[in-house]
C-alpha cells in the first residue's frame, strides 16, 4: 500500500511572492480592524472574539504540534486546562498579579509538555491520538481530586482585570486587547520559528523522519520540543481564557475540549498559521450556529459539518482560500 | 482473603465488558488500520435500537440478533458511504471523520430517545449466586459467556473461512489481495459491519449494569482503549485478556490503593496507557508491524 499523502498547506520558504505588498495591505487592513471592534460591539461580542483569539493561540501551538510536526493530539485540552488552572491558583491563592501568570503557564506547560512527548515520541499516528485522548479524559477527574488546590466541582472565580488606568478602557476592552496582543506576538514568533532552521528541522521529520535523521537533526528532541513548544502555547491560551471567562471548572475542560480544538485545527488547515485564526472562529461559533440550525440535535449538525469539511476541504479553509486567491490571480493577470 | 477475592470476581466481570468492546475496536484497527472514536456511540446507538425493539413488545433474543443483523448493516453502509471516499486520506483526516460520526450519534440518540436513564433487561436470572463465599452475578457470568462465546466464533471465522482469510489478507497485504481477486473495498467494510455489531453485543451487555443513556460509553471507551493497548491492537484474544487484566488493575487498585479510591479510576486507565506504550508499544500479545512505505 502506498503511504497516503496529504496536500500540506506549506507556504514555499523565500519563495518571490509577486502578490505579498496585497497580503501585507490585507493583514494590515485586518488589524485595523480588529482595532476597531471595541468601539462598535456589545460587551458581549466583544468576549467572544476575546474568545476566538485565545482559542487561536491554542490552535496555533496545536498547529505546530499537528501541522507542521505530523503529531497528532487529541488532548490539548490538557494543557488549557493547566494554563487557566495555573493563572486560577496563581492570582486567587498566592495574589500574583495577572500579567505574571501567562509567562509562568507558559513555561509550566512546557514542561509538561515536554515530558509528555518523551513516551509519546514512539507513537505514530493512531496510537498518539489514544494516548492524549486518554489525558483529555482524564483532565476533569485529576482536576476534582485536587480540590484543596482546584476547588473540586465547584472551580474557581478568577477576577476580571482592569486596564492600566491611562488607557479608560473597561475590562472586557482590556482584556480584548491584551489577547489580541498576545495572539500577534505569539503568532509573530511562530512565524519566525517555522521559517528557521528549526522549522525546517519539525517539517522534515514530519515528511520524512528517517531522512530528517540522516541529515542530523536530532529526531527526539526535536519532536519533544515542538510538544512542548505547542503546549506551551496552548496553556497562555488557556491562561487567557480564564481571564476573560472570570470562571474555572473541571468541566469546562473536558475530552469535548481537545476533540473540539483538534476539529478546529483541521477545519482551520494544517499547517497554516492564518488557519488559526479561521479554526477558532470554527471552534467558538459553530457549536452556536449549529444550535440555530437544529434545536433538537446541534451536535449532530457539528458532526455532520466537520464530516462536509473533509470532503470539500482537505487542506482547511486556509487551504481552500490559497486555492481560491491562486484561481483570482491567476485569472487578473 | 475473601474480600480480595470479590474485587478479582468483580475486576473479572467488568473485564469481560471491557474486553467485549476493545474486541470491536481492535476489529476496526485490524480490517482498516484506524482506531474508530465513534465506536462506543455506534454501540450506545445500537443498544437503543434494541430497547425500542424490547419495547414494542418484540422478545429479548429475537431484538437482540435484529439488533446484530442492523448493526452490521449499518457499519457496512457507514464505512461504504462515508469513508470510501477518503480511502487515500491521512491517518488525521479519518480520526476527525469518525469523531464527526461520535458527535452524530450522541446526538442523534439524545434526539430520537431522550436523555433520561433507562433500565435495559439482563437475559440472565436475577437474583444474586454465592460461590466459595464470593457473591457473583448471573449477568457477569452470563456476559462472560457471550464474550468468550464471541471470541471463539471470530477466532473459528478468521482461521478456518474463507472469507475470513480475505479479511486478513485485504488488511495486511491489500496490493497482492487485489492481485489474486480480492475485494479489498469490501473486505474493509465488513470489517466495519463485524466491528459494529461486536460492539452492539457489548452495548447490550454493558447497558443493564450501567443504565441505558446517550453518553453511557464514554467512561467505557477510555478502558476499552487501554484493555485493547494492553493486550495489543492487533491481537482479538489480547484484547479480551487485556479486559480482564484492565478490570481486576482498575478493582484492586481503586480498593487497595487509597489514593486512587474511586474518584481516580480514569487516571489508572491513562497510566496503564501510557505505560504500555512507553515499555510495550504492541502490547502483551501483539505483532510488531512492519512499515509498508
Amino acid at each position: 500500500m502506498s503511504a497516503p499523502r496529504i496536500e500540506w498547506v506549506v507556504p514555499a520558504a523565500g519563495a518571490t511572492d509577486r502578490h505579498a505588498i496585497w497580503k501585507k495591505a490585507g493583514a494590515i487592513g485586518l488589524l485595523a480592524l480588529a482595532c476597531a471592534l471595541p468601539w462598535v460591539s456589545s460587551d458581549y461580542s466583544l468576549f467572544q472574539y476575546s474568545q476566538v483569539y485565545s482559542y487561536a493561540i491554542a490552535l496555533l501551538g496545536l498547529n505546530i504540534l499537528t501541522g507542521y510536526n505530523g503529531q497528532i493530539s487529541l488532548g490539548h485540552g490538557a494543557f488549557y486546562a493547566v494554563g487557566g488552572y495555573t493563572t486560577a491558583i496563581l492570582i486567587e491563592r498566592w495574589g500574583i498579579g495577572y500579567g505574571w501568570t501567562l509567562p509562568v503557564s507558559g513555561v509550566l506547560c512546557f514542561a509538561t509538555g515536554f515530558l509528555f512527548g518523551l513516551p509519546a515520541l514512539r507513537l505514530a499516528g493512531t496510537y498518539l491520538a489514544l494516548a492524549t485522548f486518554a489525558l483529555a479524559l482524564s483532565v476533569p477527574q485529576i482536576l476534582k481530586h485536587f480540590d484543596r488546590w482546584t476547588g473540586g466541582t465547584q472551580g474557581m472565580t478568577v477576577p476580571k482585570p482592569d486596564s492600566p488606568p491611562i488607557l479608560h478602557l473597561n475590562p472586557d476592552q482590556w482584556l480584548y486587547f491584551l489577547t489580541l496582543a498576545v495572539l500577534l506576538g505569539l503568532m509573530i514568533i511562530a512565524w519566525n520559528l517555522l521559517r528557521g532552521r528549526i522549522g525546517r528541522a519539525i517539517i522534515a521529520i514530519r515528511d520524512h523522519p528517517v531522512a530528517a535523521e540522516a541529515m542530523g537533526v536530532h529526531n527526539a528532541l526535536y519532536k519533544s520540543l515542538c510538544f512542548g513548544l505547542s503546549a506551551s502555547y496552548t496553556g497562555i491560551a488557556g491562561s487567557l481564557a480564564a481571564l476573560s471567562v472570570g470562571f474555572v471548572s473541571p468541566d469546562s475542560f473536558s475530552a469535548l475540549l481537545s476533540i473540539t480544538l483538534l476539529a478546529g485545527v483541521v477545519v482551520g488547515g494544517l499547517a497554516s498559521i492564518s488557519g488559526a485564526i479561521l479554526g477558532a472562529i470554527f471552534v467558538q461559533f459553530m457549536p452556536n450556529a449549529a444550535l440555530q440550525i437544529s434545536k433538537a440535535a446541534p451536535w449532530a449538525i457539528y458532526g455532520a459539518s466537520l464530516i462536509l469539511c473533509m470532503y470539500v476541504m482537505p487542506g482547511g479553509a486556509a487551504g481552500l482560500l490559497q486555492h481560491l486567491w491562486q484561481r483570482l490571480s491567476r485569472l487578473l493577470s | 482473603m475473601e474480600g480480595f477475592l470479590q474485587q478479582i470476581v468483580s475486576g473479572l466481570a467488568a473485564g469481560g465488558i471491557y474486553g467485549a468492546f476493545a474486541l470491536a475496536l481492535v476489529m476496526t484497527y485490524l480490517a482498516t488500520s484506524t482506531v474508530n472514536f465513534a465506536q462506543g456511540e455506534m454501540a450506545m446507538f445500537a443498544t437503543f435500537v434494541a430497547w425500542g425493539l424490547i419495547q414494542s413488545g418484540v422478545p429479548y433474543w429475537l431484538a437482540f440478533f435484529a439488533t446484530l443483523v442492523l448493526s452490521f448493516l449499518g457499519g457496512v453502509a457507514i464505512e461504504r458511504v462515508i469513508l470510501r471516499p477518503l480511502e487515500s486520506a491521512p491517518v488525521l483526516s479519518i480520526t476527525i471523520v469518525t469523531i464527526g460520526l461520535l458527535a452524530i450519534f450522541n446526538s442523534m440518540a439524545g434526539w430520537l430517545f431522550g436523555y433520561t436513564i433507562r433500565t435495559f433487561p439482563s437475559p440472565f436470572p436475577q437474583s444474586p449466586l454465592k460461590l466459595a463465599g464470593v457473591v457473583v452475578s448471573p449477568h457477569s457470568l452470563g456476559s462472560l459467556g457471550v464474550t468468550l462465546a464471541l471470541i471463539g466464533l471470530l477466532y473459528v471465522f478468521f482461521r478456518y473461512t474463507s472469507l475470513g482469510l480475505a479479511m486478513r489478507a485485504a488488511a495486511r497485504y491489500p496490493m497482492a489481495s487485489r492481485l489474486v481477486g480480492i475485494r479489498v473495498g469490501w473486505m474493509l467494510a465488513l470489517g466495519w459491519g463485524l466491528a459494529a455489531m461486536i460492539g452492539s453485543v457489548s452495548g447490550m451487555l454493558i447497558a443493564p449494569v450501567l443504565f441505558l443513556e446517550p453518553n453511557m460509553m464514554e467512561g467505557i471507551l477510555i478502558y476499552a482503549f487501554a484493555s485493547a493497548t494492553l493486550g495489543g491492537f492487533t491481537s482479538p484474544a489480547g484484547a479480551v485478556v487485556g479486559g480482564f487484566l484492565v478490570g481486576i488493575i482498575e478493582n484492586l487498585s481503586g480498593t487497595y490503593i487509597r489514593f486512587i479510591g474511586t474518584d481516580l479510576k480514569l487516571t489508572v486507565a491513562l497510566a496503564i496507557i501510557v505505560l504500555v506504550l512507553i515499555f510495550k508499544p504492541s502490547g502483551l500479545f501483539g505483532r510488531t508491524q512492519p512499515h509498508h512505505t
